[in-house]
């Protein structure tokens, strides 16, 4: 059976599921995870959703903001989440596009100030359509890829 | 906004109509009125990072016509920065000494970091292909003061579309104003279609066209023409060709009809042929002469000599 529980359950903690294979790692630095504890990972999932597979991320014993799985949605967009307490379902968490995104998103204009100049990495959506967002700073619009995301 | 006093003017992004519709409306004032020294005691460092000489200049007059005093930095050359200093620094430090800081520097974005990093007022006076507002500020201005009106004109843009930061910004205001625009260009030179998904947003009417002549059946009040530079083109010869179909000659009036007022934000190279110079048809060296009031308006504004 290729089912998702082959990866453990947890007792407390986020699950994001459906993100598209092999973007686990990405959403996990976006979101700046790494010293919440104990994070299972699997990677390659069958999915009818996604013909190239679909990854898990399980974060335990740390509910993320919705600030922060908001920011999944960037190159997620149908992930779900899932917040469990006490080994059940919580809460089943929507998520759509952030308003603004500082610190991970890079600006492809190379004569931007935040490339020249040290100024903060900040964008505000323009476009929920097309996930076209705004450069704060140098003004262009840009369609966010996935390569343009980093941690903070 | 529409208050401006202690605020920096960075973008026209960030400007409302009423915002503009003021901006317009003090310039007329200080032009009509001449009021005296609203400058007085007051301090206006222009920091040019990159040079423009004709921007800085006209600044400065605004600065000492309304009695004010100004000092600053024509060449990144002079500056600390040639030394190492930070961009942060040299703001932080140049903020203290004076009550608006006018900047121009080559990087996208550096107007409004330093603001962001001054407690007083700045003045983005062209931040790379970004904005330069107070020129859009001044082809209001010089649109109104010809046209007695902003509301529901007609108007053109011929040349480089897509890489005129000019045109981007004046088209951005324009729409607040709901004018018909008509875009005329080489199809590679062409109206980015970022702006032009902005304009379908908005609901304005919109029209690209490639060739001039087409021009004559929108019943154009308003030609602004901006410069074809060379360095578009890797071929000289295809770029004279392209550029010579889009000068403005008696021909071009004759098309447009003879009420046509044409603009251009100067310097132009030979894109308005010298016998438009005379004509009535002539905006532009008004336009640039309106640089003068209206930044004198803006600094009156930002400064509280003029709220």
């Amino acid at each position: 059976m290729d089912r998702a529980y082959k990866v453990y359950s947890i007792q407390n903690g986020t699950v994001i599921d459906h993100i598209p294979t092999p973007l686990a790692l990405k959403v996990i630095r976006i979101l700046g995870l790494g010293n919440e504890g104990i994070m299972t990972i699997g990677i390659g999932f069958r999915s009818k959703k996604y013909p190239a597979g679909k990854d898990i991320v399980k974060v335990e014993n740390h509910v993320l903001s919705h600030d922060e799985t908001n920011m999944i949605a960037l190159i997620a967009p149908d992930a779900t989440i899932n917040i469990i307490k006490d080994g059940r379902v919580f809460e089943k968490r929507q998520i759509s596009l952030p308003s603004e995104v500082r610190g991970i998103l890079a600006c492809p204009n190379p004569n931007c100030a935040t490339n020249k100049l040290g100024a903060e990495k900040h964008f505000f959506l323009e476009d929920r359509k097309s996930v076209t967002y705004r450069c704060k700073y140098c003004e262009r619009a840009t369609v966010i890829e996935a390569d343009l995301l980093s941690s903070n | 906004m529409v208050s401006f006093r202690n605020k920096s003017v960075i973008s026209i992004r960030d400007m409302s109509l009423d915002d503009l519709k003021k901006i317009v409306d003090t310039t007329r004032f200080v032009k009509e009125s001449n009021p005296p020294d609203f400058m007085r005691d007051k301090t206006v460092a222009t920091l040019f990072f990159e040079p423009s000489t004709r921007t800085r200049l006209s600044f400065e007059s605004a600065v000492l016509k309304s009695g004010g005093s100004v000092f600053g930095i024509a060449n990144p050359g002079s500056s600390s920065q040639s030394k190492g200093e930070s961009f942060a620094d040299s703001i932080r430090t140049v903020a203290g000494y004076c009550d608006v800081i006018v900047i121009r520097h080559p990087v996208e974005g550096a107007a409004r970091m330093a603001s962001e990093l001054s407690d007083t007022p700045v003045i983005n006076a062209g931040d790379g292909a970004n904005q330069h507002p107070t020129q859009t500020f001044l082809d209001l201005f010089t649109i109104k003061e010809s046209l007695g009106t902003l509301d529901g004109l007609k108007i053109g843009i011929v040349g480089d579309l897509k890489y005129g930061r000019t045109v981007h910004s004046l088209t951005h205001a324009l729409t607040l104003f709901g004018a018909e625009l008509t875009f005329i260009s080489p199809p590679a030179l062409a109206m980015p279609e970022h702006m032009l998904n902005e304009l379908d947003d908005r609901k304005i009417h919109y029209m690209n066209m490639e060739d001039m002549k087409d021009a004559g059946k929108r019943n154009l009040d308003i030609l602004y023409v901006t410069r074809i530079q060379k360095e578009r083109f890797g071929d000289t010869q295809e770029y004279e060709k392209v550029a010579g179909s889009y000068r403005i000659t008696g021909e071009t009036i004759e098309i447009l009809g003879k009420d046509i007022r044409i603009m251009h934000p100067l310097p132009r190279v030979d894109e308005i042929a010298e016998e438009i110079d005379k004509l009535p048809n002539a905006l532009y060296f008004t336009q640039a002469h309106n640089g003068i009031p209206t930044r004198q308006a803006l600094l009156g504004l930002v400064t509280g000599g003029l709220d």
